[in-house]
C-alpha cells in the first residue's frame, strides 16, 4: 500500500506556475496580433440567408468579418465540426456563422454583436425520448467498441432469476469547461502556420490544420506548451484553432482568438444526456446471472458520436447471459464528444447505483456483493485479466472508511436535522497505449534533453517523462531537461484516453536506454558533439493483446442531507485504485482528486439542460453550470494497491487521469438512498428530485 | 453583449477632440510598484489591460464575467476579479498581479518566491495551473480580510463586524476561497497550501 510512501517530485514547471510565467495560448501577441470574436447562429435548423457586416465594418480598427461567402475554402476532413463558414447550413444553435476581425479585442466584440444575420429557419428536433422514430444501432460506439453485444440468453435467464432488478437512470447532459477557454493564436508568414493552440496534442492538430488547408504538415507548426485543462474537450481539434488559421490567412496578420465562455457550450462538446435501462437477474446470495445494459443517447447532424456506456458492463462482473446496446438519434443540437472517462463515468453511474438496487432486493452486503460477482477473466471477451485488484480495492477501501460500522438499514442514521448514508461503488478504466515516438539526447558537457511531443494538461506529464528519463538513464532528475508541446517536437499522440504516461513514456524509456547504450559503446565518453538517439514504439505495441488490460478501484461516500432542504453535502470520499505502478505519488493523488472533484460535480451540481424549445443548452456560463467550489470539497482520499503487471509497458503503469470519476456519482447516489431512503434515478441529486 | 460608444473620429489618443465622442482614455495604472501609462479602448477592463497592452499574462481569463475568480490581482491591496474593472475608471490604482506577489514580501532576490507561492508548489496545490495566479492573488487577500478581522458566511460573529482577527481554519479556508474555481480540483490541497502558511 503506498500512501504514505515518498510523495514524488514536485511539478518541472511548478515555478512558472506559479508566477505566472507559463504561458497558455492566448498569451502570445506576435506584434500586430488582430483579435477574433465568433458570431453564433440564433436559430436551431435552417440557413443563413444574409450577413449584414455593414454596421459592423464601422467600428473603429474593423478588420474583415468572415462569412461562409468570403471565408478561405477548407478541405474535407472526417471531423465536420471543424467545416466552419463553408456553406450556409446551419446544423444547431450555436454554430458559428461569422467571425468578427479587428485590431483590438473590444472593437471584435462589439463588431460580433452588430454584425446582422438573416436566417430561413426550419423545424428542429431537439427531443431525445426512449421511443424516438430515429433511434438507430451504431456498428460502432466511441472508442471502436461494438454498438451491440449479446452473450447467451440473456431473456431467459433473467426471466429464470431468482431476484430482479429493472431500473432506469438518466442524466442530463454534461460539460468539461475547463478553466482556459479555448484559445489559438495563428500567425501566417510565407505559406507556414504557426499556431498556439489549446489543445490535448499538436500533432493532430498539425495533421488536422495540414489537411484542411490542403498543405504539408511540414508548414505548420503547433504549439501546446501549457493548456489549462481539457478533460477531452481539447482532444481533437476544436473550432478556434481553425477560426484563428482562417482569419489570420484572410485578413494577413496574426490574430488571436479565446472563445468567449459563454460561446463554449454549443461548439467544443460534452457528455451528452444519457438514458440507461439495467436490468440484473442474480441468484438469492446475489451472484449475476443475467445483465442487460441499454443505452439511449444523442448525437448532432454534423457528426456522430456514440458515449460508449454500455461498454463497463461488458468487463466488470460475472454475466453469463449478457446483453449491452447502445442506440443514438441524430437530433439538431449541439455535437457532443470526450468527457473526462467517456462511457465509463456514466455507464458506472447505472450500473453501480443497479449493484446497489441487486444488494438491497438480496440482503448481501454491497461489498460482498461485488467481490461474489467478480471474475479473473473478461465477460465479453473471455481474456484473462492482465491484473485485476477489484475486490483489494473494495476490501482495504472499506477498512479504511469503516464500511462495515454501518447500520445498512435505510435511513438509519440521523444527527439533529441531517440524514447520513454511505455508499460505495466501483470504478474502472481500460487500459490503453498508442504508438510514440521520442528523441534523447546527450550534450558534450553531458547534459540530457529528451524531445517528445507530449502534452501537460495538468497531469504532470513534463514531471513523470523526465522522472521516467533519468530512471532510464540513471541520473538524477535535474541533469535532463524534457521538451515537450509542440509538433515540432518528435510525433506523439495526443493526451486522452489515460494513456498518455503509457505512450510518451515507453518512447521516451526506450530512447534514453538506446542512448544509454550508445553511451556505453562510446566507453562512457560522451564525444564533443553529443549523441542522439530517436526511438519509436510502432512495433513494440502489440494490437491484440492475449489478456484483458483495465484499471479498477472502488469509493466509498458518506453524505449529510438535510432533511427539510434536501441539500446535500460529501462529507466524505475516499477511493481505493489499482492502476499499475504509480509514477509520482504527488502529482498523481492529484489526478485521482481532481477526478473524483468532478465526480461529485456530477453527482450534485453539473447538469446541462437541453432547452428544446431552442435546441441548445440553457447552462452557459460559470453562474449556471455549477461545478464544485471550494467549499463543496471536504474529506477527499484517495489510495492505492501496489499493482505490479508485466503486460503493461516498460514503466508498469496503467493510467489514472480518468478512473477517479468513474463510480464517484454512484457511490454518492447509493449513499444518498441509504441516509434517505429515497431512490433518485436521475443525475444530477438536486435537493427538488429527494423532496419530490 | 458590448456597448457601442460612437466611433472614435478623432486625430489621435487621449482626451483630445470632442469630450463627446472620444473613445480612449490615458490612465496611469500602477502595475507591480511601476507606473505604466497607457492610453486605452474606453472599453478595455484591467484585466485585458495588463494581458494584451502590459503582456502581463498571469492574471488569466477565465470567464471575463466575474465568475470564476481566474483573473483575481489585488487593487489597492484588495482581491478583486479584474475582468469586472473598466481600466479608465482606475487612473491611479496599485495593483499587484501573480508576477508581482513575490516582492509584497521584501525584495525577490534570487527569484524568491511569495510563501503561498511555494506552499502551493510543495503541496501540489494546481494541476493545470490556469486558476493559480488567481488562486494566489485570492488567498493573499483572504489571509489579509481574516486579519482584519472581516467575518465570512462561517465566522460566528461575537463582535463587529470588522471583530478580532479570524483564525483561517480549514472551513474557513473553504469558504473565502469558494470564489476561485478550480476545475482541476486542487482544492483540497489549495486549502493545505493556504493551512501550511497561516498556521
Ligand atoms: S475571468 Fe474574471 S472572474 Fe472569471
Ligand atoms: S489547476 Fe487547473 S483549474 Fe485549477
Amino acid at each position: 500500500m503506498s500512501t504514505t510512501s515518498t510523495p514524488g517530485p514536485v511539478r518541472v514547471e511548478g515555478r512558472e506556475k506559479v508566477t505566472g510565467a507559463a504561458r497558455y495560448a492566448a498569451e502570445h501577441t506576435p506584434p500586430g496580433t488582430a483579435y477574433a470574436w465568433p458570431v453564433p447562429a440564433t436559430i436551431a435548423r435552417g440557413r443563413v440567408v444574409s450577413v449584414d457586416a455593414g454596421r459592423a465594418m464601422d467600428e473603429p480598427g474593423a478588420l474583415a468579418v468572415l462569412t461562409h461567402e468570403n471565408a478561405p475554402r477548407l478541405k474535407d476532413v472526417d471531423d465536420a465540426t471543424l467545416l466552419l463558414l463553408q456553406n450556409d447550413r446551419v446544423p444547431h444553435r450555436g454554430w458559428y456563422v461569422a467571425l468578427a476581425v479587428a485590431r483590438s479585442l473590444e472593437a471584435a466584440r462589439a463588431m460580433a454583436a452588430a454584425v446582422r444575420v438573416t436566417y430561413a429557419a426550419e423545424d428542429h428536433d431537439a427531443v431525445l425520448a426512449p421511443d424516438h422514430p430515429g433511434l438507430y444501432v451504431p456498428d460502432e460506439a466511441n472508442g471502436g467498441f461494438p454498438g451491440s453485444r449479446e452473450r447467451g440468453d440473456f431473456d431467459t435467464a433473467y426471466e429464470r432469476a431468482a431476484v430482479r432488478v429493472d431500473a432506469t437512470y438518466t442524466m442530463a447532459g454534461l460539460h468539461n469547461h475547463p478553466m482556459e477557454p479555448h484559445a489559438a493564436t495563428a500567425r501566417w508568414e510565407d505559406d507556414r502556420l504557426l499556431a498556439y493552440d489549446s489543445s490535448q496534442g499538436a500533432t493532430t492538430v498539425q495533421k488536422t490544420l495540414a489537411a484542411l488547408f490542403g498543405t504539408d504538415k511540414e508548414r505548420i507548426t503547433v504549439v501546446s506548451e501549457h493548456v489549462g485543462g481539457g478533460f477531452g474537450s481539447k482532444g481533437t481539434p476544436r473550432p478556434q484553432v481553425v477560426l484563428a488559421a482562417m482569419a489570420a490567412r484572410h485578413t494577413g496578420v496574426p490574430v488571436k482568438l479565446a472563445l468567449p465562455r459563454a460561446q463554449l457550450a454549443a461548439v467544443v462538446g460534452h457528455r451528452p444526456p444519457v438514458i440507461q435501462r439495467v436490468r440484473l437477474g442474480a441468484g438469492e446470495d446475489g451472484t449475476i446471472s443475467a445483465l442487460a445494459h441499454e443505452v439511449i443517447t444523442q448525437t448532432s447532424t454534423v457528426r456522430q458520436f456514440v458515449e460508449q456506456a454500455a461498454t463497463p458492463s461488458r468487463t466488470m462482473y460475472v454475466s453469463p447471459h449478457s446483453r449491452t446496446t447502445h442506440r443514438v438519434v441524430a437530433l439538431d443540437v449541439p455535437s457532443p464528444s470526450w468527457m473526462r472517462a467517456p462511457g465509463e463515468a456514466s455507464g458506472m453511474y447505472a450500473l453501480e447505483c443497479a449493484m446497489d438496487e441487486l444488494a438491497c432486493a438480496t440482503g448481501v452486503d454491497p461489498v460482498e456483493l461485488r467481490v461474489r460477482n467478480d471474475t479473473a477473466t473478461e465477460p465479453d471477451s473471455g481474456k484473462p485479466f492482465s491484473s485485476r485488484h477489484l475486490v483489494e480495492c473494495l476490501r482495504e477501501g472499506a477498512r479504511r472508511f469503516g464500511w462495515h460500522e454501518r447500520d445498512p438499514r435505510p435511513r438509519s442514521r440521523a444527527e439533529g436535522r441531517h440524514l447520513i448514508g454511505t455508499g460505495v461503488a466501483s470504478s474502472c478504466y481500460p487500459v490503453y497505449v498508442s504508438a510514440s515516438s521520442a528523441q534523447a539526447r546527450v550534450d558534450g558537457d553531458g547534459r540530457f534533453s529528451v524531445r517528445v511531443n507530449a502534452t501537460d494538461i495538468g497531469t504532470g506529464a513534463r514531471t513523470v517523462l523526465t522522472q521516467i528519463a533519468a530512471e532510464a538513464l540513471a541520473v538524477p532528475m535535474d541533469r535532463v531537461a524534457v521538451e515537450i508541446g509542440s509538433s515540432a517536437l518528435p510525433t506523439a499522440p495526443l493526451a486522452g484516453g489515460s494513456c498518455g504516461t503509457a505512450s510518451w513514456g515507453w518512447a521516451v524509456h526506450k530512447a534514453c536506454r538506446a542512448l544509454g547504450d550508445l553511451i556505453g559503446e562510446h566507453a562512457g565518453t560522451v564525444p564533443a558533439g553529443g549523441l542522439t538517439v530517436t526511438a519509436d514504439t510502432s512495433d513494440d505495441i502489440v494490437s491484440e493483446p492475449p489478456q484483458a488490460k483495465s484499471s479498477f478501484g472502488a469509493q466509498f461516500a458518506e453524505v449529510r442531507v438535510d432533511a427539510d432542504t434536501g441539500e446535500i453535502r460529501v462529507s466524505r470520499l475516499l477511493g481505493v485504485f489499482a492502476t499499475g505502478r504509480i509514477l509520482n505519488a504527488r502529482t498523481g493523488r492529484s489526478q485521482l482528486v481532481g477526478a473524483m472533484v468532478m465526480g461529485v460535480g456530477m453527482a450534485l451540481l453539473e447538469s446541462s439542460t437541453l432547452d428544446t424549445r431552442f435546441g441548445d443548452f440553457a447552462e452557459r456560463d460559470l453562474a449556471s453550470y455549477h461545478v464544485p467550489a471550494c467549499a463543496d470539497i471536504r474529506d477527499i482520499e484517495a489510495h492505492w494497491i501496489d499493482e505490479h503487471d508485466p503486460h503493461l509497458n516498460p514503466m508498469g503503469s496503467k493510467g489514472i487521469g480518468e478512473i477517479g470519476i468513474v463510480g464517484t456519482a454512484a457511490a454518492i447516489a447509493n449513499a444518498v438512498h441509504h441516509a434517505t431512503g429515497v431512490r433518485v434515478r436521475d443525475l444530477p441529486l438536486h435537493p427538488e428530485k429527494l423532496l419530490a | 453583449m458590448a456597448t457601442h460608444p460612437a466611433p472614435d473620429r478623432s486625430t489621435g489618443p487621449g482626451r483630445s477632440g470632442d469630450p463627446d465622442r472620444t473613445t480612449t482614455s490615458t490612465v496611469t495604472l500602477r502595475v507591480n510598484g511601476v507606473p505604466r501609462r497607457l492610453t486605452l479602448d474606453n472599453r478595455t477592463t484591467v484585466l485585458d489591460a495588463l494581458r494584451e497592452h502590459l503582456d502581463l499574462t498571469g492574471a488569466k481569463k477565465g470567464c471575463d464575467h466575474g465568475q470564476c475568480g481566474a483573473c483575481t490581482v489585488l487593487v489597492d491591496g484588495r482581491r478583486t476579479n479584474s475582468c469586472l474593472l473598466p481600466a479608465v475608471a482606475h487612473d491611479g490604482a496599485e495593483i499587484t498581479t501573480v508576477e508581482g506577489l513575490a516582492e509584497l514580501v521584501g525584495p525577490a532576490e534570487g527569484g524568491a518566491l511569495h510563501p503561498l507561492q511555494q506552499a502551493f508548489v510543495d503541496r501540489d496545490g494546481f494541476q493545470c495551473g490556469y486558476c493559480t495566479p488567481g488562486q494566489l492573488c485570492s488567498a493573499v487577500g483572504a489571509i489579509s480580510e481574516a486579519a482584519a478581522g472581516h467575518p465570512s458566511y462561517v465566522t460566528s460573529l461575537t463582535a463587529g463586524p470588522p471583530g478580532p482577527p479570524v483564525p483561517l481554519s480549514p472551513d474557513e479556508i473553504r469558504e473565502r476561497m469558494s470564489g476561485n474555481l478550480c476545475r482541476c480540483g486542487a482544492y483540497p490541497n489549495i486549502v493545505g497550501a493556504i493551512e501550511d502558511v497561516t498556521r
